[in-house]
């Protein structure tokens, strides 16, 4: 078999920083998805849509003239109210009830925006061009984006910025506290309606800086949140809930993963492989945790 | 009993005059066929079992594509077919073309059927929404992988074998609503006669508490594969009605198009009333109804209506149309009601 990657060793590094650089970004979004899942146990199918939303919003502000990486403050402002909005007309209506109910509504949000967004910003693929050039690594074998580290970069800072602000801000307690019994915070005075509508704003702003950094680094395009709701998905149960660094080292596992596979099956199978490593992933769960008679919960 | 007996034969009546009655209507008729059958196969699945699956069209698509390329590959060399894009290079006699898609249904429903089989401990290990998003993720997977594979036309699309003309007689409409309108009478006959045994009170169980089904001694994995397999066998046969239907496969535009068919059959079922017989069947004819009626008027939009019907439906009425139905009129479906209780209940609004 003659694959490129093989015949190339310094593909092997391009591939792995590049994953991991990626990876951060997917750790982003799957910190927004665990947080929703833990607090409020519901599992949001357009997790995804949102994310390519707060994308669309940094390329029109570098459609007219602004640079985008301010994309990365306005996105997540903006976005934080749409959340909001959607938490006030449909998720507030099955917070409490049957997760599949949860799934299925969301996953009609999703084509909702999917369509929406199709008709507001066309079916092209887009991306906001940053020109932060490029780093050249090991004698010119290696290339990367300053972009891409740039996102990095700031993911980790709003990582990092979110953790510290719900350990030390009230509202980050009342969160954690409703998260962790929500009939207990109600009657200590927490109103739980006004923290589960934060959280989604959270999740909703989390998702539009994940967007405005991936419509720098790579492309945007209507119909491609789906699969970053998978891999927020997976992301999140090989971590576990509440699990922030297994999040981050699964996110850029993940990121690694996807890049090889890029290389090795051919970029057409790429979506599918992420996919058929979700369902691998389950299986496994599913067959390890069997030998204890018990099943993922 | 009586009631009943006029109600099918009206029913099959109808069906049997349909397409001559109404002949502008009769590719409308054999799409609404197949969704009923898709909306029949969801419920065993999801509405019985109560495993709530988004993966169904991953049997609905490769009972496309088997269907198509038996009948293609029984003849003619399959690769040369789909590289030609449709050409009319081979051209199947009307013996060939019946016969390929007799045993191309027949593929279409077993292969399905023993995939379903195969996966099925694996993935029904699985509880909740982690067998709904697994099963999403198989669908999915399907389309993008069916799509990079050359034989069956990859990103180009398969062309399924025209219908042949017959001397002058031009029947390729009637020809596949009674393909599909004989299926939809097999699958409910069969479905109601699986309803009526202990197999139907078994999934029932695994869905109100598994453990406690497990714990009366009832191979709950045995069952749930069974009743997958059922389901798979359904929607693949509906499948390689369909891919003649359409006449042209695309991997995630027609095959696995989990962002149509796929949601779909849950809506419909669910729209109808899950875990009821009739549930689907009135579910898939008012969807399909209103799908034609307003997505002709909201062109370009349909979508848009389609994600908003989805919340309506799941917020506001997931009980569906037999659950609405029963809750009316609770004596139509053999529930004792004390009069005065619920003059006292009335009385109490």
């Amino acid at each position: 078999m003659d694959f490129l990657i093989f015949q190339v060793p310094m593909l092997t590094v391009q591939a792995v920083l590049d994953g991991l650089l990626l990876g951060i970004l997917f750790a982003l979004i799957a910190y927004g998805m665990a947080l929703q899942w833990g607090v409020m146990n519901i599992i949001n199918i357009a997790q995804g849509d949102l994310v390519i939303l707060g994308g669309y919003i940094a390329y029109f502000m570098y459609l007219y003239g602004i640079h985008p990486a301010w994309g990365v403050i306005v996105s997540p402002i903006i976005m934080y109210f749409v959340g909001v909005i959607i938490y006030k007309l449909v998720i507030n209506k099955v917070v409490d009830r049957d997760l599949f109910i949860s799934i299925l509504a969301t996953f009609g949000i999703s084509i909702l925006f999917m369509q929406l967004m199709n008709f507001a910003f066309g079916a092209d693929v887009v991306l906001a061009n940053s020109g932060y050039g490029t780093t050249m690594l090991f004698d010119n074998s290696v290339t990367l984006p300053n972009s891409k580290i740039f996102s990095a970069f700031i993911s980790i800072v709003f990582a990092i910025g979110l953790v510290i602000y719900m350990k030390k801000s009230k509202l980050g307690r009342a969160i954690r506290a409703t998260a962790q019994n929500a009939r207990a915070a109600k009657i200590l005075g927490v109103d739980t309606e006004k923290v589960y509508a934060a959280t989604f704003g959270i999740n909703a702003a989390l998702c539009g800086v994940a967007g405005a950094l991936i419509s720098i680094t790579f492309t945007i395009h209507p119909y491609m949140g789906l699969p970053y709701t998978i891999r927020s998905f997976m992301i999140v149960i090989v971590a576990g809930l509440g699990n922030l660094p297994g999040v981050a080292m699964s996110g850029m596992g993940l990121g690694v993963f996807e890049e090889f596979a890029d290389y090795i099956l051919g970029t057409e199978f790429r979506i599918g492989s992420v996919f058929l490593l979700l369902v691998l992933i389950l299986v496994y769960r599913r067959f390890k945790l069997s030998k204890k008679r018990e099943y993922l919960k | 009993m009586n009631k009943n007996i006029i109600l099918y034969a009206a029913i099959l009546i109808f069906g049997v005059a349909a397409p001559f009655v109404f002949p502008a209507f009769k590719v409308q008729l054999s799409i609404l066929c197949i969704l009923i059958i898709l909306a029949i196969t969801w419920n065993v699945q999801g509405g019985e079992m109560g495993y709530n699956t988004f993966g169904n069209i991953l049997f609905y698509g490769l009972g496309m594509y088997l269907c198509a390329s038996v009948q293609v590959g029984m003849f003619f060399p399959l690769a040369e077919w789909t590289e030609g894009g449709g050409e009319k290079t081979f051209v199947h006699t009307p013996a060939q073309f019946f016969q390929g898609f007799a045993v191309g249904l027949a593929v279409a429903a077993i292969i399905p059927a023993i995939v379903a089989g195969l996966i099925g401990y694996s993935i029904l290990g699985l509880r909740g929404h982690y067998f709904a998003i697994c099963t999403l993720g198989l669908g999915v997977a399907a389309g993008e992988i069916s799509g990079g594979i050359e034989i069956i036309g990859a990103g180009q699309g398969f062309t399924t074998p025209p219908f042949p003309k017959v001397g002058s007689l031009e029947a390729r409409g009637e020809f596949f609503y009674f393909c599909s309108f004989a299926v939809l009478i097999f699958t409910f006959l069969a479905v109601k006669a699986i309803y009526s045994t202990r197999f139907k009170l078994v999934l029932n169980a695994i869905r109100d508490n598994e453990d406690k089904a497990e714990a009366m001694g009832i191979q709950t994995m045995k069952y749930k594969i069974i009743g997958w397999m059922i389901s798979a066998f359904f929607c693949g046969l509906a499948g390689g009605i369909m891919g003649g239907l359409v006449g042209y496969i695309d991997s995630t535009d027609v095959a696995f198009d989990g962002r149509e068919m796929g949601v779909f059959m849950v809506l419909m079922a669910i729209l109808g009333g899950k875990g009821t017989l009739w549930g689907p069947v009135i579910g898939a004819t008012v969807f399909h109804i209103f799908k034609e009626g307003f997505w002709t008027f909201f062109l370009g939009w349909q979508y848009v209506a389609l994600g908003v019907l989805i919340v309506v439906i799941v917020i506001y009425f997931p009980e569906g149309i037999m659950g609405w139905l029963r809750e009316k009129y609770p004596e139509r479906f053999g529930e004792v009601v004390d009069e005065a209780d619920r003059k006292a209940q009335v009385e109490l609004k």
